[in-house]
């Protein structure tokens, strides 16, 4: 499944897109550990699979919650993209 | 040498005259329905309160803000970011980081000690992030725009605020007033949320000691004091913080003179 | 205000020719939305009774009021059902739910089943929230989106421009397509700043149907967006409230190129119906467990 956590609103489109299907292959799933922020986490979503979601108090506010790690004076990668062994995980903007 | 400076904001018209370094006349007025005849009236002003200039007396005239291109005798413009970079660095000689929270836009601009701009951040098109959306609070408590502000400082517990869209963010003031949650309360929560975003956009260009506050929200002490605890840093307010970007306008206005351009 | 133009209308249905009695399974679904709750009751796996009300400030009383609704004149009480699944915004205070399932599972399950297995994409444009869902046969979500931080195309969004233009909200969409020729679409997406244009263009005159097919075209585009992120597929679907909105509705589907599937049932039950599923499944897996 792919899940995608954020919004858009009029200053722009802020998503988190998570591939569950290979959060379910993942061992330890790092991702949640590494991000500053506290805004992954692993949850048992409803199909019963173990995989990582973005929490529920940071879906709206995505665009504030990640901008530690996005400083306007440019970024080139991100804690919780580099964490993830499978490529799982990937930000809109 | 005289120059003017023309902020046409969302919601404001602001008009600076400065002459030789000096600010000797100022206006603002509601840019209203007619954006053309405000204009002419606020300019009018600022050039009478000049010592009663005319616009041929005028150097060099720089529009800045939303709406500087309907300045139609200015002789060119400069974006907001620079004019309040500008303006703040002028005043206040230790500014780092300028905010400027207006009817419709946040922006925050880390600039150096000569008031050049090296990195800013714009909260735009989204009421969540500016003054629209305490003035929506402020309706939607049913209190004056001035008070609310002045009631945060009152609040003596802190209640969360869940809705980032003030649309939403109106429905939920009206839950907490049904649940007897004291206005004082709420207001606080209103700024908190708003200083919050505010917040994030000023770690995103790299917070840098002294903090400027500019613009209209600066005159809201409500807001000047949830910016405080969000950012753990005091936050300077120069007198007439709406004038700012206006005020830059000039200065920048006078440099290009002075330069030959 | 006198007037409340948001204000739509609240019913319930119930099967005159069923005999629920004889179901081996009677499961219930409860949406608790930020706006409307809606309640289904289905007689194994079929739709026996619903009801669709406004939420009110309570949500686990607004749970228990549109069971109890749904409930009336069908013979049933609480205790003849056998499980219940609450899912929608307020899931988690649905009292006499077994289980809570998001609203995305639920709306993909609902929308397989009122719509037929053929659905792939389903759009529910609810009170506060916007969902792009796409799911396969079954059912099941492949990818989902969900919007429910800003008001821009919501039903609130709706009714904040049916209140300004004093219009009531269940004929803003014949409303909106009574034009001669499709105006711009309002330029703001959020929906303050796209109220203000809106009073803008009404002291220029527009009438308000011109108004209205300016903002319908306008959310019809935004949710286009949003759908893009995930893609589409046929067949399509549209639930929640705006499902409801004609004006919003063939916008959408002349910016898509894409029809959307019609439904004899209320559009707005999409997401308890899903849950009723669940709860009947549930609810035989917990049977055959013991």
């Amino acid at each position: 499944m792919l899940a995608n956590y954020g919004y858009t609103d009029g200053s722009g489109e802020y998503f988190i897109t998570v591939d569950t299907d290979k959060c379910v292959e993942c061992e330890g799933r790092p991702c949640a550990g590494a991000c500053p922020a506290g805004v992954i986490e692993i949850i048992t979503d409803d199909y019963d699979d173990q995989v990582c979601a973005v929490r529920d108090e940071h879906r709206k506010q995505i665009k504030y919650s990640c901008a530690p790690c996005k400083p306007a004076s440019g970024w080139k990668t991100l804690p919780c993209t580099d964490a993830c062994p499978h490529d799982a995980l990937t930000h809109s903007w | 040498m005289i120059t003017a400076g023309i902020d046409i904001g969302a919601k404001t018209i602001k008009v600076v005259v400065v002459k030789d370094g000096e600010l000797v006349g100022k206006g603002i007025v509601l840019a209203g329905l007619d954006t053309k005849t405000a204009l002419d009236g606020v300019v009018k002003e600022a050039l009478e309160a000049a010592g009663g200039l005319s616009l041929d007396d005028i150097d060099f005239i720089l529009g800045t803000g939303a709406g500087r291109q309907e300045v139609s005798f200015a002789n060119d413009q400069v974006t907001e970011v620079s004019a309040d970079a500008k303006g703040a660095c002028t005043l206040i000689p230790s500014a780092r980081t300028v905010i400027d929270v207006g009817a419709e836009e946040g922006r925050a601009v880390r600039c150096r000690d000569d008031g050049k701009v090296e990195d800013f951040a714009v909260n735009e098109k989204c009421a969540a992030g500016a003054g629209t959306f305490t003035e929506a609070m402020a309706r939607a408590l049913e209190v004056d725009l001035e008070e609310l502000g002045a009631m945060a400082l009152r609040s003596t517990q802190a209640v969360p605020m869940n809705a980032q869209c003030t649309v939403f963010a109106e429905s939920e003031v009206v839950s907490l007033l049904h649940a007897k949650t004291p206005k004082e309360d709420i207001s606080r929560a209103v700024h908190d949320a708003m200083a919050s975003r505010i917040t994030s956009m000023v770690r995103k260009v790299g917070f840098q000691k002294d903090v400027v506050l500019v613009g209209g929200l600066a005159r809201n002490p409500g807001f000047v004091q949830s910016l405080k605890r969000g950012l753990e840093s005091d936050v300077l307010v120069p007198s007439d913080p709406e004038y700012v970007g206006a005020y830059g306008a000039a200065l920048i206005a006078a440099e290009r003179v002075q330069e030959g351009r | 205000m006198a007037v409340e133009f948001w204000r739509w209308k609240e019913y319930n249905w119930h099967d005159p020719e069923a005999d629920p009695r004889a179901a081996e399974v009677l499961s219930v679904g409860i949406d608790v939305g930020s706006v409307s709750s809606q309640a289904v009751i289905m007689a194994d796996g079929k739709l026996f009774a619903f009801s669709n009300m406004r939420t009110g400030s309570d949500s686990p009383e607004s749970a228990s009021k549109a069971l109890a609704w749904a409930l009336e004149d069908t013979g049933l009480t609480l205790e003849d059902l056998h499980y219940a699944v609450g899912t929608g915004y307020g899931r988690v205070n649905v009292p006499f739910a077994q289980k809570a399932i998001t609203e995305i599972a639920c709306h993909a399950r609902g929308a397989n089943f009122m719509y037929g297995p053929a659905v792939r994409t389903v759009l529910d444009m609810g009170g506060q929230d916007c969902k792009a869902i796409h799911c396969d046969e079954k059912g099941k979500v492949r990818a989902f989106l969900m919007n429910d931080k800003c008001a821009a195309g919501t039903g609130r969004g709706m009714e904040v421009m049916a209140d300004l233009l004093s219009v009531p909200i269940e004929e803003v969409g014949e409303m909106s397509l009574d034009v001669d020729e499709e105006p711009p679409p309002v330029s703001s997406t959020c929906v303050v700043f796209a109220k203000s244009e809106a009073s803008g263009l009404l002291r220029q005159g527009w009438p308000k149907n011109r108004v209205l097919a300016s903002y319908c075209s306008a959310m019809a585009h935004r949710v286009c967006a949003l759908l893009e992120r995930i893609g589409i597929e046929e067949s399509f679907a549209i639930t929640g409230g705006i499902a409801k909105n004609s004006g919003v509705v063939s916008r959408i589907e002349k910016e898509l190129g894409v029809e959307a599937l019609k439904t004899e049932t209320d559009s707005q039950i999409a997401g308890a119906a899903g849950a009723a599923l669940f709860a009947r499944a549930l609810y035989l897996k917990s049977k055959s467990g013991n």
